[in-house]
């Protein structure tokens, strides 16, 4: 039961690392928890469909069909975290500032949380398919015990889902005025990490040129196959011996989502200087 | 680049569980799942992660490493399907 736990757990806890950032980088939007709930389910409706079509997509595209519908959703992922970047950095004070007048979800930013609820959907798919089909494998065997395996599993989802909470309810411990900038810089770093994944996958079905294969190597500091090396991985892209586009594709992520928040934060706060004054023209 | 080595996995064991490639240059692993239960063909090592269904066949590629051992596993029973990849020069 323990060995089922925390194989489950393992997966549950990438998953649950960027569930508990959008959690909180999108307090006091309204409807919110409607929206991030249902990008869950159809994350699980997702890895349910997927994990029956495993044997089909691995076959796909010359038995690529895996590396390239990881990468692919990896991409979508990085897209909407950096539109929710860039949305913030236009409308961010403004939410902040009504949170502490009028306390929460009084805000608007449907537009913020559709990325957000595909980021959510994607992560629990990617994951979730997973713990399907390692799940399944569990309740089709005919081994004995699978009674508590599947316990097991059950309660590796739980830890990995407080994990998830703990991570939100810390996050909101932060003053009002500091948290965007700690979830916008967290949310920077997940999308850079998570392109180097993408590039990391792409690498390994011969899509992608490594451009050095091994730039540097922690494993005999911080393995990334550790729980804290794993919770790195998603957090930040860890990787104890990362290929020179891995690295690459991070760099350049984390520097055009710097680069565009400061282009854009910079335009909304002229337009909030210059609006009233041009209005009364 | 040369042939895949094959592997089979057959009652979450790797058959053979040892194998020896070139090192130096890329090379693929070819993985056979005769179980009836899904199983991930997955190593930190060679940074591969590849689910196989039940009596399905997979393609991995790894490298170029440099002499060395470096582990394997089936990432949904790591306890009892594990194997190594000797790199020699």
């Amino acid at each position: 039961m323990l060995a089922t736990l925390i194989i489950v757990f393992r997966e549950v806890l990438e998953a649950g690392l960027i569930i508990g950032i959008v959690l909180a980088a999108t307090e006091g939007v309204q409807h919110r928890g409607r929206w991030i709930a249902g990008g869950m389910a159809a994350g699980i409706a997702g890895a349910a469909l997927l994990a029956a079509f495993a044997g089909a997509l691995s076959n796909a595209f010359s038995g690529v069909g895996q590396e390239l519908f990881n990468a692919a959703i990896l991409i979508i992922a990085v897209l909407m975290l950096g539109l929710h970047i860039t949305w913030m950095a236009s409308h961010g004070r403004q939410i902040a500032r009504d949170m502490k007048a009028i306390g929460r979800s009084v805000v608007e930013g449907e537009r913020s949380l559709t990325a957000m609820t595909l980021v959510v959907a994607v992560a629990v798919l990617r994951e979730g398919s997973e713990v399907v089909l390692f799940l399944f494998g569990i309740a089709t065997s005919t081994h004995e015990g699978a009674g508590s395996m599947l316990l097991g599993g059950g309660l590796g989802v739980l830890a990995g889902c407080s994990v998830s909470w703990g991570l939100y309810r810390g996050l909101l411990a932060l003053p009002m005025r500091h948290l965007f900038k700690v979830t916008n810089a967290m949310i920077a770093l997940l999308a850079a990490g998570m392109a180097g994944q993408a590039a990391a996958i792409l690498v390994s079905a011969n899509l992608l040129p490594s451009l050095g294969d091994q730039l540097w190597d922690t494993s005999h500091i911080l393995r990334d196959d550790s729980i804290v090396g794993r919770a790195l991985h998603a957090l930040i892209g860890y990787a104890d011996r990362p290929s020179g586009i891995q690295v690459l594709a991070f760099l350049v992520t984390l520097a055009t989502l710097i680069v565009l928040s400061r282009i854009i934060g910079q335009g909304s706060r002229v337009r909030q200087q210059g609006g009233p004054a041009r209005h009364a023209h | 680049m040369a042939d895949p080595v094959a592997l089979g996995l057959t009652g979450h064991k790797f058959t053979p569980s040892a194998v020896t490639v070139a090192a130096n240059q890329k090379f693929q692993i070819k993985i056979t799942n005769h179980d009836d239960t899904p199983a991930e063909f997955e190593s930190h090592d060679l940074k591969v992660e590849k689910i196989i269904v039940p009596g399905g066949t997979v393609i991995v590629s790894a490298g170029p490493l440099k002499p060395g051992t470096y582990q394997f596993f089936d990432d949904y029973h790591p306890d009892q399907a594990a194997g190594t990849v000797t790199a020699k020069e």
